[in-house]
């Protein structure tokens, strides 16, 4: 507790890598949750210990083909209902869980626990500088009120520059 | 009705260019004429492309809108803002095209004859699962037999399968699947274990034992009204169907609509709400045949709810931070279960109280059947911790289910061991 300011936690996590479940990290974290304040994302400073897995082939590979496609890519429903993802979109399913993990930390309090649920829709849209945008509709699963909610979220892709959510 | 006769306009436009996910249709019938104007008001409202599919023509009769998912928001709040009550008619219209046409391929996949050829690895529509019970029940006439212990509210068979070597009102154990109808890793697993008992005891192995001096209950379709809707229109649908007066959406929590702190906190007052209670305790028919057979049994020694997703494994309380009285056994007999499911694929379980260990919940399943007098009454909340949640990918089915009837097993046992 930090009178005045809120509560502060610190946390030692170890990440696994779901695609290379051997393989773990660990990290610590500082999350402070406002007082008050349920408008504002809970502050985090994350320092990790150790390498994450070079992953720039396959980031090159997808990264190429989506920037090859002629029509824009469209999916919904990631997975479907009985647990299935093709191939081909695990890209777009992971980057998916990147945009969740920003919408998860604007939207978490002390008293919510988020997971993403599914992949409502997803919309490739094209630009002229070298990111990939993926307007994202995902289904967010609320542990505690056990909703399940509906969020508009766009994300950019670089292989060098990596994933963020512009601020619009 | 009309109903078809537009989704089939639809379906021709969707296979075009546009789809339809995400937009509801709401019904609004007004009762006033302040409320038409307040609809016919939103049809002058370009922005919202809004499709009325019902126009508002005079008070009483129903006004039906397709709403896209953009404009939602909006005309709710116009709606609500004037005190005008609306009903959700179709929650996903793209989600029942795309049923639609994939219903017209599964009428061409093939059904299993035996309980030997069924894809245990698949999951499966209600029919199929009904279809599953009875040939279990052909195939096992001495050991299995299928009760009719109520009517859902769309009226559909609420059944149970009975496993029994005999005598009289034995001492009996219950298991449940499904109450929760997006949880589908359960209703697969309900369908695996009822098999499984069955070879054990064809094989005098595993529960054949318990089978000498208990009887096991196990109801695999505890919500169907739910899961019918999650195969059609909403794969995250989580409540019943029911519509009470005055409610303005649909479904009740099942799982939150017990007599034990029915209403208190850990439970929502609004029907909109994924938790609602309910207008009052056992209004739901799929609660209250469950009730009604615990009681008249009244010889039931171990009742397990099984849940998905969080790996947890729960005892009472959930209403009340008030420890149970068995909490020190339950919580010894819960360490051992979860050793057991975990020896098999290394799957970690937390376990303990559900208030301390998930969050507070008023008005569950095992909360009453403790205060009832069952002693060994369980809570499981099965793979995984979130990765795929609701949508386990059906290759985890028969691993969920084998390593969590060790666990059963466990408890069963136990059961048999401590009678009371």
């Amino acid at each position: 507790d930090i009178d005045d300011v809120g509560h502060k936690y610190y946390l030692e996590l170890e990440l696994e890598d779901v695609l290379d479940k051997d393989r773990t990290v660990s990290c610590t974290a500082e999350v402070l949750y406002h007082l008050g304040s349920k408008t504002s994302a809970p502050d985090v400073q994350l320092t990790v210990q150790g390498e994450l897995r070079s992953t720039e082939e396959a980031d090159k590979e997808f990264y190429n083909r989506i920037r090859s496609l002629e029509k824009e890519l469209v999916a919904e429903n990631i997975p479907d209902s009985h647990g299935n993802v093709p191939p081909e979109l695990e890209p777009i399913h992971l980057l998916a869980w990147v945009a969740s993990g920003y919408v998860i930390w604007q939207n978490s309090t002390e008293n919510t626990k988020f997971h993403l649920a599914q992949v409502k829709h997803v919309k490739q849209v094209k630009r002229n500088d070298e990111d990939l945008q993926f307007d994202f509709v995902l289904l967010l699963h609320e542990m505690v009120s056990q909703e399940v909610l509906p969020w508009e979220v766009t994300l950019l892709w670089h292989p060098q520059r990596g994933a963020r959510v512009p601020q619009s | 009705m009309r109903l078809p006769v537009l989704l089939a306009a639809l379906v021709a436009v969707a296979t075009c260019t546009e789809t339809f996910f995400g937009h509801q249709v709401l019904r609004v019938v007004p009762q006033s004429n302040e409320e038409l104007q307040k609809v016919q008001e939103l049809q002058d409202l370009e922005h919202l492309q809004l499709d009325f599919w019902l126009a508002p023509r005079r008070l009483g009769l129903p006004v039906d809108i397709r709403v896209p998912f953009r404009s939602l928001q909006a005309v709710k709040a116009h709606l609500e803002a004037s005190g005008v009550s609306y009903s959700i008619m179709i929650e996903d219209v793209q989600a029942l095209l795309d049923e639609e046409q994939t219903e017209m391929l599964r009428s061409s996949r093939q059904r299993a004859v035996d309980t030997t050829t069924f894809n245990y690895e698949a999951y499966h529509t209600i029919d199929e699962i009904y279809n599953f019970m009875d040939m279990l029940v052909a195939e096992n006439p001495n050991l299995v037999s299928k009760l009719e212990i109520g009517r859902s509210t769309e009226n559909r068979p609420l059944y149970v399968l009975k496993f029994s070597t005999g005598g009289t009102n034995r001492p009996a154990i219950w298991i449940d699947t499904g109450i929760h109808s997006r949880e589908w890793v359960t209703q697969a697993s309900g369908v695996w274990f009822a098999k499984k008992i069955v070879q054990d005891h064809a094989n005098n192995e595993g529960v054949a034992s318990i089978l000498e001096t208990m009887d096991i209950f196990l109801e695999i379709v505890t919500n169907p009204d739910g899961f019918a809707y999650t195969h059609t229109k909403n794969r995250m649908w989580r409540k019943t169907r029911s519509r009470h007066a005055g409610a303005i959406c649909v479904g009740v929590d099942p799982n939150r609509n017990w007599d034990a702190g029915f209403g208190d906190a850990g439970a929502s007052g609004n029907s909109c709400s994924e938790t609602y209670h309910g207008p009052y305790p056992n209004s739901e028919p799929e609660v209250k045949s469950i009730v009604d057979f615990v009681k008249s049994h009244g010889n039931i020694k171990a009742f397990v709810s099984i849940h998905s997703y969080s790996q947890l494994l729960l005892y009472p309380y959930g209403y009340t931070e008030t420890p149970a009285p068995d909490e020190q056994e339950l919580h010894e007999l819960s360490a051992k279960a979860v050793a057991a499911l975990s020896s098999l694929y290394g799957t970690k379980f937390k376990y303990g109280s559900i208030i301390t260990t998930i969050y507070r919940a008023s008005g569950s399943t095992v909360d009453w059947t403790y205060n009832q007098g069952i002693k060994y009454s369980f809570t499981f909340e099965l793979r995984d911790t979130g990765r795929y949640g609701f949508l386990l990918p059906a290759n985890q089915i028969v691993p969920t289910a084998q390593e969590t009837w060790l666990a059963l097993k466990v408890i069963m046992e136990h059961a048999r061991d401590n009678i009371y």
